[in-house]
């Protein structure tokens, strides 16, 4: 790249002992989280988890009632947000409807106050990274979903913040969209060396952008872990039917590194359950790590329910014999006969060492359970 | 389109026939009726004292609706802000003018205002007036009684504005460095500019016909359209002039209304944010 980008640093976000609460209601709870400089991050949670409170104290448009903010070391929760060096790319992209892409670019420089030659040369050097410069006369109106994101990035980037915050930036957008966009933002925020900031409650969103993601729920974080470490190895129940697919089988440990199913047989995890015989415990499995085979000791039956070929994979469900839901995923490759709902199919785990394994919750597991794909 | 038909017939009856039988009296050279000339026309356009009748109305016009709109931001800021009890309790104190009939305000600021009323009582008392002042009967009084009472034609449509307005967009301009008066002058408001034109064409055309305030707050010494209108036409019984009055007050507060419509759509997009 020849744009002289190198001075450009992100920063690194600590926060400590983070708490927050509206009146009565705790929105976040003992939130403890490090940021690299450059590192980009995704905030991953249901409705109400807390991801947006989160935001906003990092932003500065909320005071966290505890705990402590720190940008490169120092702290920040009385500086308010427009001294922060903070960009913010909102869920609507919140771009003034009344200004043209150049004004809304410039936007930030001319509240620097900054010289209009610098402006002119600035604004052009970022809608030329976000190939919008063919749109510098438009009003954001005038534009699709994707170009007015570029134009929100290109705003914030505009002032040279050393810390992006992007708000569910992508679900304004087609899907199709979706994927492109995803992959465009995030060579632009490494490029600029940014630390980043995203929002979501969309898992794939979170798995295809971030180096790391933060699991956040009920105002605590559950997990930070990268993509495929949350995705491998989740550290609770709620993670692993939260990202990705999964499927959740209850049993009883019989020995060691055996389960008996409610659903049927026996299996060896092949490692130690690291719990005392007896224990209620729930095992997660992939879709993908589970395949048809032949009726054999070891071996789940389960009753089909339909077959739902979803463009490269197809998958099955069906049900056990306890009425618990599988999914099975497999590639579409010739010669798979299409199971037939209401036959009797036989299912073998693929790798046992993939599986998770947890402790069955008090209450009841099927609150975990996916209703369909 | 059948239910519509009584309110047509309505305005026709009502406004339009009228309106056509205004323009006919006014294309009379005498109050008697007799002669079709544009005579009328031209003697009120010949007359500088006419004329100063009309750009006084207008100007009073625009002054109350410039003092509403400076009124109106900051008691639609205030509200934006407010928890819900406060803003029932604004809503209501911005109704109240409206509740009340037109003349009952109007004596309100005459007991308020007159030589011995209650201002002049209270500062003479205070001993910071060693005279009581004039303030009844004069332009600032008016334009002081109009204000209030048309404050609810402002404020109401700037609050709506306010309040459709995305918090994203304030908080987008905080979040690139601007502070407060940047964030008001380059967002707010260019995009509650609708709100405020709104209210600006109610209250210049409410002001500036606003027969009843106007003559007992001016008390007959400020001779502005409505008055030199009914002047004409009851006083004088020149009907032929006071139709062509009435048609050109109607014609430039209309055209006014439409101009500045026209005028300020195109500024909303203009606003540039340096």
């Amino acid at each position: 790249m020849e744009l002289a980008l190198s001075d450009v640093r992100g920063l690194s976000l600590d926060l400590k002992g983070i708490g927050h609460a509206f009146g009565a209601t705790v929105a976040l709870d003992e939130i403890d989280l490090t940021v690299a400089a450059g590192e980009l991050i995704a905030l991953l949670g249901p409705s109400g988890c807390g991801k947006t409170t989160m935001l906003q104290i990092i932003a500065g448009f909320l005071r966290p009632s505890r705990g402590e903010v720190r940008f490169d070391g120092a702290r920040v929760e009385h500086i308010p947000a427009n001294r922060r060096r903070i960009g913010m790319v909102f869920q609507n992209y919140a771009l003034f409807p009344h200004l043209t892409v150049f004004e809304n670019v410039a936007y930030g420089l001319r509240a620097r106050k900054t010289a209009k030659d610098v402006v002119a040369a600035k604004v052009e050097q970022m809608l030329g990274l976000t190939q919008m410069a063919s749109f510098a006369r438009r009003l954001p109106g005038e534009l699709s979903g994707g170009q007015q994101q570029r134009v929100a990035l290109a705003r914030t980037l505009a002032i040279d913040p050393g810390l992006v915050l992007l708000d569910e930036p992508f679900s304004a957008l087609d899907k199709n969209l979706r994927l492109d966009m995803q992959i465009e933002i995030k060579s632009l925020l490494k490029t600029f060396g940014v630390t980043s900031i995203i929002v979501t409650h969309d898992q794939e969103e979170a798995l295809s952008m971030a180096d790391r993601i933060v699991v956040l729920n009920n105002g605590r974080i559950e997990q930070i872990d990268s993509p495929d470490a949350l995705y491998d190895r989740p550290a609770s129940l709620f993670i692993s039917s939260f990202i990705g697919h999964t499927n959740l089988l209850r049993g009883t440990v019989t020995d060691a590194d055996r389960v008996q199913l409610d659903a049927g047989p026996e299996i060896d995890l092949g490692r130690s359950t690291q719990r005392r015989r007896g224990t209620q415990v729930t095992i997660s499995v992939r879709p993908e790590n589970i395949a048809f085979g032949a009726e054999r000791p070891g071996a789940i039956p389960i009753t089909i329910r339909a077959t739902l070929p979803l463009g490269a994979v197809s998958v099955t469900e069906g049900v056990t014999a306890s009425g618990e839901a599988v999914k099975v995923s497999q590639a579409r490759a010739a010669g798979i006969a299409k199971a037939q709902a209401g036959e009797t199919a036989w299912l073998a785990i693929s790798d046992v060492s993939r599986v998770s394994i947890f402790s069955t919750p008090v209450d009841d597991v099927s609150k975990f359970q996916q209703r369909s794909v | 389109m059948l239910p519509v038909i009584p309110l047509a017939a309505l305005f026709l009856a009502a406004f339009v026939l009228p309106l056509i039988a205004l323009v006919a009296i006014s294309l009379f050279r005498t109050p008697q009726f007799a002669e079709l000339s544009p005579a009328q026309y031209l003697r009120f356009f010949s007359d500088p004292f006419s004329i100063k009748v009309l750009t006084d109305t207008i100007w009073l016009g625009t002054e109350v609706a410039l003092a509403t709109l400076i009124l109106a931001y900051p008691l639609a800021l205030v509200y934006a802000a407010s928890g819900q009890v406060m803003r029932t309790l604004i809503t209501f104190l911005i109704m109240l003018p409206l509740l009340t009939s037109t003349v009952v305000r109007t004596f309100a600021w005459i007991v308020l205002l007159g030589r011995d009323g209650i201002i002049n009582t209270a500062m003479l008392s205070l001993g910071l007036w060693q005279a009581p002042a004039r303030l009844l009967y004069t332009w600032e009084g008016m334009v002081l009684a109009l204000t209030q009472i048309q404050l609810p034609l402002m404020a109401l449509p700037v609050i709506n504005s306010l309040l459709r307005l995305d918090g994203n967009l304030t908080r987008a301009a905080e979040g690139l460095g601007a502070g407060r008066a940047r964030i008001f002058v380059t967002v707010i408001l260019p995009l509650t500019l609708p709100g405020a034109i709104a209210g600006w064409l109610l209250v210049f055309a409410a002001a500036a016909t606003a027969f009843i305030t106007q003559t007992l707050v001016g008390g007959g010494r400020i001779i502005l359209m409505p008055s030199y209108i009914y002047q004409q036409a009851v006083g004088v019984q020149d009907w032929p002039f006071s139709a062509a009055l009435s048609l050109i007050f109607t014609l430039a507060v209309t055209g006014i209304v439409f101009a500045i419509g026209a005028l300020s759509r195109r500024c909303v997009r203009g606003v540039d944010a340096a």
